[in-house]
């Protein structure tokens, strides 16, 4: 790369000229930034102040451009220059819209301004032009994994948007459970009665596709790589293993009911007590006509047991509602009905949950005599030739029964995920020092692998809550903490054919998105085309592991000598291991300890009598930032002695920061991240969670230095928080002025 | 009439939700209810005591197959024809007209509660209105107040006396009416065959006979 | 403007000398002066009231209002059928949509109908006289009559049930119907904002279950008084008689010190066109309006 020569951008638009005093703008940025060229314009993000950038870099040889006009996230069309390196400061919103209008604001609205040029100015001269991963594969081809509804329907979009596609099943046919199914729930018009499965159309479209290669009998036994270069071996029952080469993988391996034997109180076990998947069966065995039991006997009266282990508030059974289950209950009735109108059919339901038109289905079954009671099921029990029902009914309030000839459990479903990660790392432990049986227990658990992933974090995509495989449940629904690999269907929470369609359709295009972007070396989202990468120091390197324990992408490694190995194209860029690095020898190109560092240090600190605190707001870029964009844009006024400067994700916050910043006499650090734990709302999943642990340490070091536990502050911003943002920095900045000035100013 | 309930009880076996549906008023929509609740939440008088069902509760009793708590409620005769039931009614279920319609049954086969007020109100004011054509405002409100024998009678008269003394000075309540003068149609002998044909035909279509 | 005619079905209270016979009194009036006709439909009959459903059970009901549709039909062809009362108004719609709904009924009802010597082919539309009010002459077309705005008076809009419920004004909500208010502005009053204007007064009840009806009665008038209007305004005989002439016996009972006049919107336009007490039937009054009185006087 050539020589570096940098150029500050003084924008006046946007009353930026009348509200700021652009002469000494342009005075901090020539001597304190020491940038070659400093230029201020009227309108910088028109044509003309665009070309008048262009030229610079053109005929000037400017490689480090900071722009200091609006925010990062705005005008991002015209100042598109991916050839420098460059940084935004923030004058606009960041500045003149959160600051009053006013004679006695005037001062410090200018020091706020002239500090974003000082920090602007810092950044750029600490970047690097990113140049893109190199180490990067090129592949294609899509794995999708299980050829039930969801894989089935992910292979033929992908086929038709072009891909070649490998599906594999682990059983002798495709179709998964809908293929069990007599009919499905309707998915149009005029939802009033069960329709055709769709099997049979979806497997012949399978059959005719030349892109589309099935195995069937067929499981993975590895997966190693990254994506656009996966390489996975497929073990044919009595066969060889075929290696195949893949871009990207979309997990639909479906669901298993929830085993009725655990419900011996409802029945479950019991002759004329079957399950939802039970009656699918009865169904089909009935061809249409009457619905027989397994002994026989033609069946008059039904009662289905909504919620049978499902919605269990005592944790034994499955905590959750499966969705489709009321549904199909309406389903498995009409069966009876549509064969025999006099047939008793009674839904005995707590909350019936019939989303969307369902309600229509609902209605359909009512007017054809279905009748719905508001029951709690206590017990289910042989007499006679049939089976008693006890109930609570719920609107009446009293204790009751019902007599059945045969009674249909709706239970839940369980995901086919693979083993739980975390239960699989204890067991490995338990088997490294233990005996036989702690081995044999590994043995057991990774047969239940779906995957058999080659990475050092486990053999297949975490799970998140009950054991479904995880996703970013707001913005993200199919991408699961391994890059590449996305999850469909039952698989990723409950849901019935219709959502597990579109599940699998949302899926393929995202899994298509990865593997493009995986061959041009760009990221994945969030941080969605992102060409830096982790580049790290290995002479500084400890060997500590945190960066490799704590990515929460497992993208990286360890090789032979027990260094970190990345494998760029898993990474997601969140900089979690930049964090985590207590010798901080790992940095992107464009975003490093330094990059970040240098704008704290840039920060002009008024000495203690001043009476003007100092605070660093290290924001997040997902949420908190565009949350602070957003109060400017309303005029939301904050505190004038903030200054802020956006992270990738807090899980990238380095506790360097952090004392730096106190250090060298700022009177208030905060943090402002996304929220964690089961709701969590971070893009990368774990690194605002991960960020927030590591902050726990640092308050150790306050007391170290002497200084109030306040100092540091955490703040779980939503992108939402628009309106109390600027209250709840103007409490802490307040909190401040409590405490006193810092006692480390000048030092 | 306990012979018309024993022939529906023939009839309809245990299936009362069928009894309902075919014989009440718009009962077939008595299935369509999903038991949410909001007419019960609607129904101005069920803030009052003296109800014992409200129509939520109705309508899951007659699912239940209570064939004699439902006909002997006192509950669907404390209907004030109001009608917050049946436009909030997220289903769209005419419930006012259903609980018209099970009250009406139940007086029919003679399963309605002894002594119901509404009832009586029901039986005074029809038998008033068909007989000239139109209604004898001062024959119905003596009929109504001396209705449970005099004594009753007389008290009820007396509250009442204050409230018809100011209509006869407002010149909104006849006295001349209660000696068979008032309103009446020309054509009533018309009305009485055309209303004992209406009466015939509708026993005949909902299969009950004398 | 020409001149509007529909085919007038008054009903049992509004007859001479009924409980709703100052309504009467006002609607011709106010009619003359807005050059409405309205031809009685001859020998009308009752139209059974909602609290007759448990004697007269299904048919009949139909058959009498079938009666009415026929002879004005047969007299007074293609004209509306206009209702004052509301209950008329209910029960001949509630007849209209069913006997068009079922060709069962309508063939059962003609059936009946041949013994009074009638037949039903077609079925008029059937509204309410609030409707001709608003939709066929409109707010403007009203208040270009007003002579005299009734400035400074506040009144409660009590709108009720049968007007508002199931059918309806078109246009209005269930919860919160305007046309009431809008038309007591229309004659220079504030209407005031209170919770109870929907509420049902108990309607038939307040014979049967006087103590149920009454409570309710209680919490309208209440309402009313809160709201600081001076008195009640109805589209709704029944409403109006419900409660206006309790009043008496819920003071008793409560110890209340209620003395709320209770008017036919008819009445205020009326005298807001420069009608006398006589012309709005303010002579009709149970509890005596005396501000409208004074007001008519000047």
């Amino acid at each position: 790369m050539a020589e570096m020569k940098t150029a500050a951008y003084i924008c006046k638009g946007c009353e930026l000229g009348s509200r700021l005093d652009v002469a000494s703008l342009v005075k901090i940025a020539t001597k304190e930034g020491k940038m070659a060229i400093v230029r201020e314009h009227d309108f910088l993000c028109s044509a003309d102040g665009v070309a008048l950038i262009r030229n610079d870099i053109d005929n000037e040889g400017v490689t480090h451009a900071a722009i200091c006009a609006c925010s990062r996230r705005a005008k991002t069309e015209a100042f598109n220059f991916p050839t420098v390196a460059m940084s935004r400061g923030n004058l606009r919103e960041g500045v003149i819209w959160i600051r009053p209008d006013t004679d006695e604001a005037r001062e410090t609205t200018q020091e706020m301004a002239d500090d974003y040029v000082r920090m602007a100015c810092a950044e750029v001269k600490a970047m690097k032009v990113p140049e893109g991963n190199q180490n990067t594969g090129t592949t294609k081809t899509l794995l999708v994994v299980g050829g039930g509804m969801s894989g089935m329907t992910a292979a033929i979009e992908s086929a038709k948007a072009g891909y070649k596609v490998v599906l594999i099943e682990k059983t002798g046919a495709l179709g998964g459970m809908a293929a069990k199914l007599w009919k499905r729930i309707p998915n149009r018009e005029p939802f009033k009665a069960p329709m055709d499965n769709g099997v049979a159309d979806l497997v012949s479209q399978i059959e005719a596709d030349a892109n589309i290669k099935v195995y069937l009998n067929a499981v993975i036994a590895k997966t190693s790589g990254s994506p656009g270069r996966f390489a996975v071996d497929i073990a044919v029952e009595s066969g060889p293993v075929v290696t195949e080469d893949i871009g990207a993988i979309i997990q639909a391996s479906g669901f298993t009911p929830y085993d009725m034997a655990k419900l011996p109180n409802l029945g479950g076990g019991q002759a004329n007590v079957v399950d939802q998947l039970g009656l699918e069966a009865l169904a089909r065995a009935a061809n249409g006509g009457p619905i027989k039991r397994a002994d026989g006997k033609e069946v008059k009266s039904v009662v289905f047991v909504q919620c049978a282990g499902q919605r269990d508030a005592t944790k034994e059974h499955l905590e959750y509602c499966s969705g489709h289950c009321c549904a199909t209950s309406v389903k498995q009735a009409m069966y009876f009905k549509d064969a025999n109108p006099d047939v008793d059919t009674v839904v005995l339901y707590t909350d019936l949950r019939m989303p969307g038109n369902n309600e229509d289905f609902y209605r359909a079954a009512q007017n054809k005599g279905v009748i719905f009671s508001k029951g709690e099921v206590s017990n289910v029990a042989a007499s006679g030739d049939g089976c008693t029902v006890k109930f609570k009914d719920l609107i009446l309030n009293e204790e009751t029964s019902a007599e059945a000839d045969l009674v249909v459990l709706a239970t839940g479903m369980v995901p086919t995920t693979g083993p739980d990660l975390d239960a699989l790392s204890e067991a490995n432990r338990a088997a490294e020092s233990g005996g036989a049986e702690a081995k044999e227990q590994v043995v057991q658990m990774m047969s239940k692998s779906v995957l058999n992933l080659d990475y050092r974090q486990g053999p297949d995509v975490p799970q998140f809550k009950h054991g479904f495989n995880d996703s970013h449940f707001i913005c993200f629904p199919y991408e699961t903490r391994r890059t590449a690999i996305y999850a469909a269907g039952p698989v990723r929470r409950p849901m019935d054919i219709a959502q597990a369609t579109e599940d699998a359709t949302g899926a393929a295009m995202k899994a298509i998105q990865a593997m493009e972007n995986a061959g041009l070396g760009k990221a994945a989202h969030p941080r969605s085309g992102d060409l830096s990468f982790p580049s790290v120091r290995l002479e500084g390197c400890t060997q500590c592991k945190r960066c490799t324990v704590e990515c929460p992408f497992g993208a990286i490694d360890e090789d032979e000598k027990r260094f970190p190995l990345f494998n760029e194209s898993r990474c997601r860029r969140c900089g979690t291991c930049m964090g985590a690095c207590p010798v901080r020898v790992i940095s992107f190109e464009n975003y490093s300890v330094n990059t970040v560092g240098a704008q704290i240090k840039a920060v002009d600190i008024p000495d203690e009598f001043s009476e003007k605190p100092r605070v660093l707001v290290l924001a997040c870029e997902n949420d908190a930032y565009p949350a602070l964009d957003m109060a400017g844009m309303n005029r939301n006024a904050y505190d004038p002695y903030v200054r802020i400067i956006p992270v990738r994700c807090l899980g990238s916050v380095n506790t360097i920061w952090i004392t730096d910043a106190l250090n060298s006499g700022y009177d208030g650090v905060m943090l402002m991240g996304c929220k964690h734990g089961d709701q969590y709302q971070c893009h990368f999943v774990k690194g605002s969670e991960l960020g927030r642990y590591r902050m726990s340490k640092v308050y150790d070091t306050l007391k170290g230095m002497g200084l109030e536990e306040d100092r540091l502050m955490d703040l779980e911003v939503a992108i939402t928080d628009v309106d109390t943002l600027p209250q709840k920095i103007n409490d802490y900045a307040a909190r401040i002025v409590e405490m006193g000035m810092s006692p480390f100013k000048g030092l | 009439m306990s012979d018309m309930n024993q022939q529906m009880t023939a009839k309809y076996k245990n299936n009362f939700l069928k009894e309902i549906e075919e014989q009440a008023e718009m009962g077939d929509w008595v299935k369509m209810c999903m038991q949410c609740g909001v007419c019960s939440g609607s129904c101005p008088t069920n803030f009052h005591p003296g109800w014992d069902h409200p129509p939520q509760e109705i309508f899951m009793l007659i699912r239940a197959g209570k064939r004699d708590e439902v006909l002997n409620s006192q509950s669907m005769w404390m209907c004030t024809s109001c009608y917050n039931c049946y436009v909030r009614c997220p289903r769209k279920i005419p419930i006012t007209h259903i609980m018209h319609g099970i009250a009406e049954y139940a007086y029919r086969i003679g399963r309605a509660p002894k002594n119901q007020p509404t009832l009586h109100l029901s039986q005074t004011f029809w038998n008033n209105c068909t007989k000239n054509g139109r209604v004898n405002e001062v024959q119905l409100t003596q009929t109504l107040y001396f209705k449970d024998g005099i004594a009753d009678g007389i008290k009820k008269a007396m509250a009442m006396q204050a409230a018809a003394l100011g209509l006869v000075k407002a010149g909104r309540l006849n006295p001349m009416e209660a000696l068979g003068g008032g309103h009446k149609c020309k054509d009533i002998k018309g009305i009485h065959a055309m209303l004992a044909k209406a009466k015939e035909l509708e026993a005949k279509r909902k299969g009950r006979t004398a | 403007m020409a001149k509007k005619e529909y085919a007038f079905y008054p009903g049992c209270s509004s007859q001479k000398g009924a409980s709703a016979s100052n309504y009467l009194v006002s609607v011709e009036s106010m009619c003359q002066s807005l050059d409405i006709k309205m031809t009685q439909i001859p020998d009308w009959n009752c139209c059974g009231a909602s609290v007759s459903y448990a004697e007269a059970g299904e048919l009949p009901r139909h058959v009498m209002n079938a009666r009415n549709f026929a002879l004005s039909e047969q007299n007074l062809p293609e004209r509306d059928i206009v209702a004052t009362c509301a209950a008329c108004w209910l029960g001949a719609r509630e007849s209209k949509e069913r006997l068009e709904h079922s060709s069962v009924l309508m063939t059962d009802t003609n059936t009946a109908l041949k013994e009074a010597g009638l037949n039903l082919k077609v079925i008029p539309e059937v509204r309410h006289m609030v409707e001709v009010l608003i939709e066929d002459l409109g707010y403007e077309e009203l208040a270009s009559h007003v002579k005299k705005p009734l400035e400074g008076m506040k009144i409660a809009g009590y709108v009720g049930c049968q007007t508002n419920r199931p059918f309806g004004i078109l246009g209005e909500s269930f919860e919160n119907p305007m046309y009431l208010d809008k038309l007591i502005e229309t004659v220079g009053a504030e209407a005031t904002k209170y919770d109870q204007k929907v509420t049902c007064c108990g309607g038939a009840l307040a014979f049967s279950e006087p103590e149920k009806a009454q409570a309710q009665i209680k919490d309208i008038i209440e309402s009313a008084y809160d709201s600081g209007a001076e008195m009640l305004v109805t589209p709704c005989p029944l409403c109006q008689a419900n409660t206006e002439v309790y009043q008496g016996q819920i003071n008793k009972k409560y110890g209340t010190k209620f003395n709320m006049p209770v008017l036919y919107y008819s009445q205020l336009m009326v005298l807001a066109y420069g009608g006398s007490a006589k012309d709005a039937g303010l002579n009709g009054q149970v509890i005596r309006a005396r501000t409208l009185e004074e007001f008519a006087s000047k």
